[in-house]
């Protein structure tokens, strides 16, 4: 038994240290938004944040995280898809069959956590999740637009708090 | 993709015309507004397609399966456009395959490949749209007790001119139901849509963002169990035995299960309280396996196989006119390149996954699939159990590409829950597994003779194709006389077969032969987006403007002056050549190209530039389309932006490629896929001319490897002719 903080609840879960964290979200606590893709820390579709820092959690064993740990999930990035990347990805439509999209969700709004103001070098140097419909095009547009979105709805705050 | 093609089509058309026929006229009015039989028609609906509830929500049903192209939503376009709903209040359902078949394929064909979504469903749908409009008017005129010719309806707003009342869709609704289905409905020009044809955004993109959507991999269900599965490395080889003792006290572990298919497929999996446990343990499950007839097979020898085919006598013609053997003798300049395409794996994000649950009586399976009724036929086999007594569930697709047409991992979950009656049993692949147990892209090369008169101008062109047939391995009931024809995807000859004439060669050459010498490696086939025009139009496009430099002509104007009677071909290339900059002369290096497929025609001009050390940099491509018809631009553009992420990680990068029998790629490191960084500006020029309605999903795959090709060429004066890019040096 392990006590965690996943989207600011405390829970109780059942697995062994070793299990990933992406299985455990899965498996444990259904949050099935975190998807498998590849388990080797290449495609980004598990990608959630430790403390605001987007890692691929199927490579993060369970024993990597403790009950002082905020792991944030795409169910809990915000409250009812109001974060600005999901608002920016909303208005471009961004995701095709969608299933790399939390992840790629979550690897930009960790990007913008820690670099508000990412530019197309950073964006091409940090987002590196696997999308095989390509919408690469539009998550770059969308990077740009949640940018916008976080500079007007934050009121001060920076992308980074609102995540 | 899957049943990419129309010959193929046709066949599953006959058959759903002998199974129709006895229902007699409906199918004159579409399968849409037959009249249904009581029993089977569900009382609140209007009809088929459409469920409007008290709330004037309006729910569309959804035949083809959704995995990423939007058809989802441009068929809810062409349904509402018709209906005249108010779009704000449209939502979607997808009708079961089991439905289907209960209500006499009401639907129509489940299958979703071959970029057919739209264009192969677009007149039923929107004839049952119109119906169910003229339904609800007659109600609310029978409500109101006048003639429906004085009343119209509007954005769900049925309202009678002379009284001026109003009622809405919803509150007629259930009353429609039962007015008799109307004989002839007359269906709107494209010129005057209001909801199709427009950018709307797509219906599910909602649940996308925050984690909510399921998927296939997402399923849970009471007590339910979750297996994952190894099949014997290499294709024909079994399972000798196991050695379930050294994992059956492992965390979690319920059983360990051989788990042979009518398929072929012949392999073993663990099933385990969590998906995790099981693959935990299957990774430690000592495994003997006959590695069959092919264990020695390697690249080399399929190469050697593929060579076999370019020189051979046993080639069948696809297309071909004039006198190719004068054309050579009388000409000035003759060049020659041989050029090859390997296997490549689908890879969609989602890795194959089924869920089943089995009991003496039925069996019921969700699952992604591109093929609903096909699923729901492999449910029936692999249980034994007869159709009426068998379910399938559709989620939308974590990607399909082709992929998710075939039905093995439906077998297998089927195969494994009926060793757990009762309880569900969700199979999941590894993404090793979905690696080396693809239906591969087929690997085919190709020898170009070219020859040019003394004014450069094309005299001769003989396109001899050797390599695998998709048809042979997957569907050889669809061969005519032995010959694949979908081989010539791209390059075929115009009514040669009818069932290709949305592919046809985009080009008049006086004397000319494509021919193909079928050589079938032991690799399963599959239809992969875009299927065959992927290598045909490498090798078409890219010889061609080896031949225009042969011939020192601008590869565009030499292109022109083979197309001057392909008008719709002409246009898109001359739309993007002019966007993308071509002939400005301001030394940047650029590649065309050009093809008719799926119905549409496509062009892309590509721009790149090669560093001194040979790395390339795509920088922009500008891509046209004519679809004839366009239901969401905006979707369109997203297909093919997308269109160059699946076709250029395919050129920069895929091989499936044999040691020892065994597919050597087994995840992204070794099979790596584009990423944003790689990304050029993808410029779309949408320019549907009207009158047809062409596939978007697909055809303009065929142009991003070989512009980009050309373009590489433009820059460097090297010629690439082998995929992938990887791993060769771009500069001489």
């Amino acid at each position: 038994m392990k006590t965690l903080n996943v989207n600011g609840q405390v829970v109780t879960v059942e697995a062994e240290d070793t299990t990933p964290l992406l299985w455990v979200l899965r498996e444990q606590l259904g949050l099935t938004g975190t998807k498998y893709g590849c388990g080797i820390a290449q495609c980004g579709s598990c990608t959630v944040h430790l403390d605001g820092v987007a890692v691929r959690s199927c490579v993060m064993p369970l024993a990597a995280v403790n009950e002082k740990t905020k792991i944030t999930t795409i169910e809990g990035l915000s409250a009812d898809g109001s974060h600005p990347v999901q608002q920016a990805w909303a208005e471009l439509d961004v995701p095709q069959c969608g299933y790399c999209q939390p992840g790629m969700i979550m690897a930009v709004a960790g990007m913008l956590n820690a670099s508000p103001d990412a530019d197309d070098a950073q964006i091409d140097s940090q987002i590196t999740n696997i999308c095989r419909c390509g919408t690469f095009q539009r998550v770059r547009e969308g990077v740009h637009l949640a940018k916008e979105v976080a500079g007007k709805s934050a009121k001060g705050k920076s992308a980074g708090e609102v995540a | 993709m899957n049943d990419a093609v129309k010959n193929v089509m046709s066949v599953s058309r006959r058959g759903f015309l002998v199974t129709t026929s006895t229902l007699g006229a409906g199918l004159a009015l579409g399968m849409t507004t037959r009249p249904l039989s009581a029993q089977t028609k569900a009382l609140d609906e209007v009809n088929a397609w459409v469920h409007i509830a008290a709330d004037d929500t309006v729910t569309i049903r959804i035949a083809r399966s959704e995995m990423g192209q939007g058809t989802l939503t441009g068929l809810a376009q062409l349904v509402a456009e018709e209906l005249d709903c108010d779009w704000d209040k449209v939502t979607y359902e997808f009708p079961t395959p089991g439905q289907n078949v209960a209500r006499e394929r009401v639907w129509g064909d489940f299958s979703t490949g071959g970029s057919r979504g739209l264009r192969a469903s677009q007149q039923y749908v929107r004839e049952g749209g119109a119906a169910a409009k003229l339904m609800l008017i007659q109600a609310a005129a029978d409500a109101w007790q006048v003639p429906a010719s004085q009343c119209s309806a509007r954005d769900s707003i049925i309202t009678h001119q002379q009284s001026g009342r109003t009622t809405t869709y919803g509150k007629v609704a259930v009353a429609a139901a039962s007015v008799p289905v109307p004989e002839k409905v007359t269906l709107r020009d494209p010129a005057d849509w209001r909801i199709a044809g427009k950018p709307l955004k797509r219906l599910d993109t909602a649940e996308k963002l925050t984690g909510q959507l399921v998927y296939g991999a997402d399923i849970q269900l009471p007590g339910m169990l979750c297996a994952s599965i190894m099949d014997c490395p290499v294709m024909g080889g079994s399972l000798v035995s196991f050695d379930d003792s050294a994992v059956g006290k492992m965390p979690g572990v319920k059983g360990v299960v051989a788990v042979k298919t009518s398929l072929g497929t012949n392999g073993v999996a663990v099933v385990a309280d969590t998906w995790w446990h099981a693959h935990s343990a299957l990774k430690q499950l000592p495994i003997k396996w006959d590695r069959g007839p092919n264990a020695d097979m390697d690249d080399a020898a399929v190469t050697r196989l593929l060579e076999d085919g370019l020189d051979a006598d046993d080639a069948y013609p696809g297309n071909w006119n004039g006198d190719l053997d004068a054309a050579f003798a009388s000409a000035d300049t003759q060049i020659e390149a041989v050029y090859k395409v390997p296997s490549q794996n689908h890879a969609p994000m989602e890795p194959m996954n089924a869920t089943a649950l089995y009991t003496k009586d039925r069996c019921e399976v969700w699952c992604p699939t591109q093929n609903g009724e096909a699923a729901l036929a492999a449910a029936s086999e692999a249980s034994g159990l007869p159709l009426g007594q068998c379910e399938v569930y559709k989620t939308i697709l974590g990607g399909g590409f082709g992929r998710r047409g075939a039905g093995d991992y439906v077998h297998q979950a089927v195969e494994i829950a009926k060793v757990f009656p009762g309880t569900p049993i969700k199979l999941q692949w590894s993404r090793e597994e979905d690696q080396k147990h693809g239906f591969y892209h087929p690997t085919t090369m190709a020898k170009m003779r070219g020859s040019l008169d003394k004014d450069g101008n094309l005299t001769g062109l003989h396109m001899r194709l050797s390599g695998q047939s998709i048809l042979a391995g997957l569907m050889p009931h669809a061969l005519v006389d032995g010959a694949d024809y979908l081989a010539f995807q791209g390059v075929v000859k115009e009514g040669l077969n009818p069932a290709m004439d949305d592919h046809t060669i985009c080009y008049d050459i006086p004397n000319l032969l494509v021919d193909n010498a079928m050589r079938n490696p032991p690799i399963r086939p599959g239809f992969w987006r875009g299927v065959n025009i992927n290598q045909n139009t490498i090798y078409m496009e890219c010889f061609l403007e080896e031949m225009a430099h042969a011939a020192g002509r601008d590869a565009l104007e030499f292109r022109l002056s083979l197309m001057k009677n392909q008008p719709k071909s002409a246009a898109v290339l001359s739309a993007a050549a002019k966007q993308g900059g071509w002939g400005s002369n301001d030394g940047k290096a650029r590649g065309l190209a050009v093809l008719h497929a799926f119905g549409s025609y496509v062009a892309a001009c590509a721009e790149v530039t090669v560093d001194d050390d040979g790395k390339l940099h795509m920088e922009r491509i500008v891509a046209a389309t004519d679809c004839g018809t366009a239901v969401n631009p905006q979707q369109i553009e997203a297909q093919i932006q997308g269109s160059f992420v699946y076709g250029l990680s395919a050129a920069l990068y895929s091989e499936s490629t044999l040691a020892n029998g065994e597919m050597q790629q087994d995840n992204f490191h070794t099979y790596p896929s584009m990423k944003i960084a790689e990304m050029p500006k993808v410029e779309v020029i949408v320019m549907p001319s009207g009158g047809f309605f062409g596939g978007v999903g697909e055809p303009t795959i065929g142009v991003a490897a070989p512009a980009v090709l050309n373009a590489i060429f433009a820059a460097t004066g090297k010629r690439i002719r082998q995929l992938p890019i990887k791993d060769q040096s771009l500069r001489a």
